[in-house]
């Protein structure tokens, strides 16, 4: 039933890292490690992990904005990483991203008008005439009074700025969004009308949504799947109701135990996670994760478990069937 | 025993005179904190939080000003000084010894010169009189009670060798060396991850009932104040809107922007996926465009003609839950 937009295989991204007389690569990065996945037409999907976990490299990876190392990225059955020049610029149509930061994401000597009608404009997507009424109707669309579009970004607040962001990736017409921590910068009572905003978007539009986020009460909100990674490998991928109510994988399962409930009378029991995430330079051999892992045995450290369905469109990169 | 609480501020008003105007961030804010006890201060940003807890270390630089108001906070020796008033080298003694502070960043509060042996053996030194031997080794006493593994080893190495959350827990071993009566901790853990800031927020609660120390927590997480508050003070445009026991203020909030506030989140396992949350509309108001009555009222979907007119003063809606609302009974 669910049609295919996105396939992801193998996708792997390494960060040299130079030094040495004669700048030789002196070790990887390992940002992003055999990602494989697949994400269906019209549903949205959050990607959680904390920092340094490659959940923004493997966004930016997906389309190309940072030229992944190796893997496939097919989408509507093209493979994207050999497209070239114009073939790619027009694929770019179809795949847009919201960034994170309101403030640093808008050139601030352009007009939110020049903004949104740059995209129109290079795709040559509508006339110089056509532009005013479409960007109009992209101010309209995600909240915004036409009558703004003569202002410059400093004269909008961090909403504002993140719903003109919003209008400017949607100004092609994509199919496919990432949206990357979009509403992270924003205060709590802002965030809510920027998460109804793209909630209302992508059932309008039926875009196919990558929302990366680290505030797992937004993801379960919004998502109909959720991707965990950490230190650059997916270990878990389920329907939220599923990944949030039983999960199945130890960092899972300590990722939600820590995070705070708004609730003063939920008290519930903590898994607290010893030491810190390790270096992505030097990971854990095996199971990255072993080192932080209560469940973890000796097996863990011999092989990298592989991400396996362990209930019909739930998997988990853990060799343990039990916790 | 002392009845008296450890600080109380009174009508506090620190603004910052700039050139496109005055900014009241801070505008008539009362509170008290208890020996002990852990007061949750919780808005969003241009609140007036910081400003606030800026406003009790005196580490406000012009062009801010504490305009009018007191604090009086009760010293180690028992002695009452205003806060406000008291000379420089007095306050110089109070802070880090009676009053310490834990900032947000825990990636630029730290001096990258120095290693974190020194900088926490410079604050023992300094408010304890210690020769330069034994606050090292008071300094790895602290970093082992923070939770740091090999601490002698930790204790030569600089700020940059080291992750956030193990930044923080130095930056929490400074702050705690002279073992003061009040932490003021100022988003102690939002640059965090939440593995980490469960960490910490552990940490902290651990070390203020082996110390018994005050904490004043500064925030803007909802969830945080829930885990960590026995009461809370809402702000909004420089004052406070509400304030109780943090049970309560979350049961039955009564205040509209408190309710609007715990209405935007999402609630864990509600099963009701797709449906919308209740946002709060519009945004903080200008500092420099503050409405004349109640600064809320143009967001506020309770809001009648006469919440345009006055700044209502806080009603006492329950046992010591008050709210500043005209119509807290309506809510």
């Amino acid at each position: 039933m669910s049609e295919t937009l996105l396939e992801v295989r193998h996708l792997r991204k390494l960060f040299p890292i130079r030094g040495g007389l004669w700048n030789r690569v002196v070790a990887n990065v390992q940002a992003v490690q055999d990602a494989t996945f697949t994400l269906s037409r019209g549903e949205i999907v959050g990607l959680v992990g904390e920092s340094g976990s490659g959940k923004s490299t493997l966004g930016r990876s997906i389309l190309r904005l940072t030229e992944p190392t190796s893997g496939e990225v097919v989408f509507n059955g093209r493979d994207i990483l050999g497209l070239q020049g114009n073939e790619m610029r027009r694929m770019r149509r179809e795949m847009q991203i919201v960034f994170q930061d309101p403030f640093g994401s808008l050139d601030p000597r352009m007009t939110i008008e020049a903004i949104i009608g740059e995209p129109l404009r290079i795709h040559k997507l509508a006339s110089r005439a056509e532009r005013p009424a479409q960007i109009a109707e992209l101010l309209q669309m995600v909240g915004l009074s036409p009558d703004y579009r003569k202002r410059y970004p400093h004269q909008f607040s961090g909403g504002q700025r993140q719903r003109i962001g919003i209008a400017r990736a949607l100004a092609v017409k994509p199919s496919f969004v990432v949206a990357d921590e979009p509403v992270s910068a924003l205060d709590v009572s802002v965030q809510a009308q920027i998460v109804n905003l793209i909630q209302d978007l992508q059932q309008q539009l039926r875009l196919t949504v990558l929302f990366i986020a680290h505030d797992l009460l937004i993801v379960e909100h919004l998502c109909d799947r959720v991707m965990v990674m950490y230190l650059g490998r997916i270990m878990e991928f389920a329907p939220s109701r599923r990944l949030y109510g039983a999960p199945k994988h130890p960092y899972t399962e300590a990722l939600l135990s820590a995070a705070p409930i708004p609730d003063p009378s939920r008290k519930r029991e903590r898994i607290l996670l010893t030491g810190d995430i390790p270096s992505p330079m030097n990971p854990p051999s095996g199971c990255v994760f072993r080192t932080r892992c209560r469940y973890a045995i000796p097996e863990c450290a011999q092989t990298v478990p592989p991400l396996r369905e362990v209930e019909p469109g739930h998997y988990k990169a853990c060799i343990r069937d039990v916790l | 025993m002392h009845d008296d609480p450890l600080l109380k501020i009174t009508d506090l008003q620190t603004h910052f005179y700039t050139r496109p105007g005055i900014v009241k961030s801070v505008n008539g804010v009362s509170l008290e904190v208890r020996a002990g006890e852990t007061l949750a201060v919780v808005g969003e940003s241009g609140s007036g939080k910081s400003v606030t807890s800026l406003s009790i270390m005196r580490l406000i630089d012009p062009p801010g000003r504490i305009v009018n108001g007191s604090i009086l906070f009760r010293t180690k020796q028992g002695k009452r000084v205003d806060l406000t008033v008291c000379t420089e080298p007095d306050m110089r003694r109070i802070r880090g010894n009676d009053i310490a502070m834990v900032f947000q960043e825990p990636m630029t509060s730290l001096n990258p010169a120095f290693t974190a042996g020194d900088q926490i053996a410079e604050a023992i030194m300094l408010h304890q009189g210690k020769r330069k031997k034994e606050a090292w080794s008071l300094a790895a006493e602290m970093l082992a009670l923070v939770g740091i593994a090999a601490p002698e080893k930790r204790l030569h190495e600089f700020p940059h060798q080291m992750s956030g959350g193990m930044r923080q827990r130095v930056m929490i071993a400074i702050a705690l060396s002279s073992k003061p009566a009040l932490l003021i901790a100022d988003e102690p853990t939002t640059a965090l991850d939440v593995t980490i800031q469960a960490q910490i927020l552990d940490l902290m609660r651990k070390l203020q009932m082996e110390l018994h120390m005050a904490i004043l927590l500064v925030t803007h997480n909802l969830g945080v104040v829930a885990e960590m508050g026995s009461r809370v003070a809402v702000m909004y445009a420089g004052r406070i809107v509400e304030e109780g026991r943090v049970d309560d203020v979350f049961r039955s909030p009564k205040h509209p922007y408190t309710i609007g506030l715990l209405a935007s989140m999402p609630r864990p396992d509600s099963g009701g996926k797709r449906a919308r949350l209740d946002a709060i509309p519009g945004s903080v108001p200008s500092p420099f465009a503050m409405p004349p009555g109640c600064s809320f009222a143009p967001r506020c979907r309770y809001a009648l003609a006469e919440c345009d007119a006055v700044i209502p003063a806080l009603a006492e809606t329950g046992d010591g839950h008050v709210s500043r609302c005209l119509r807290w009974r309506d809510l």
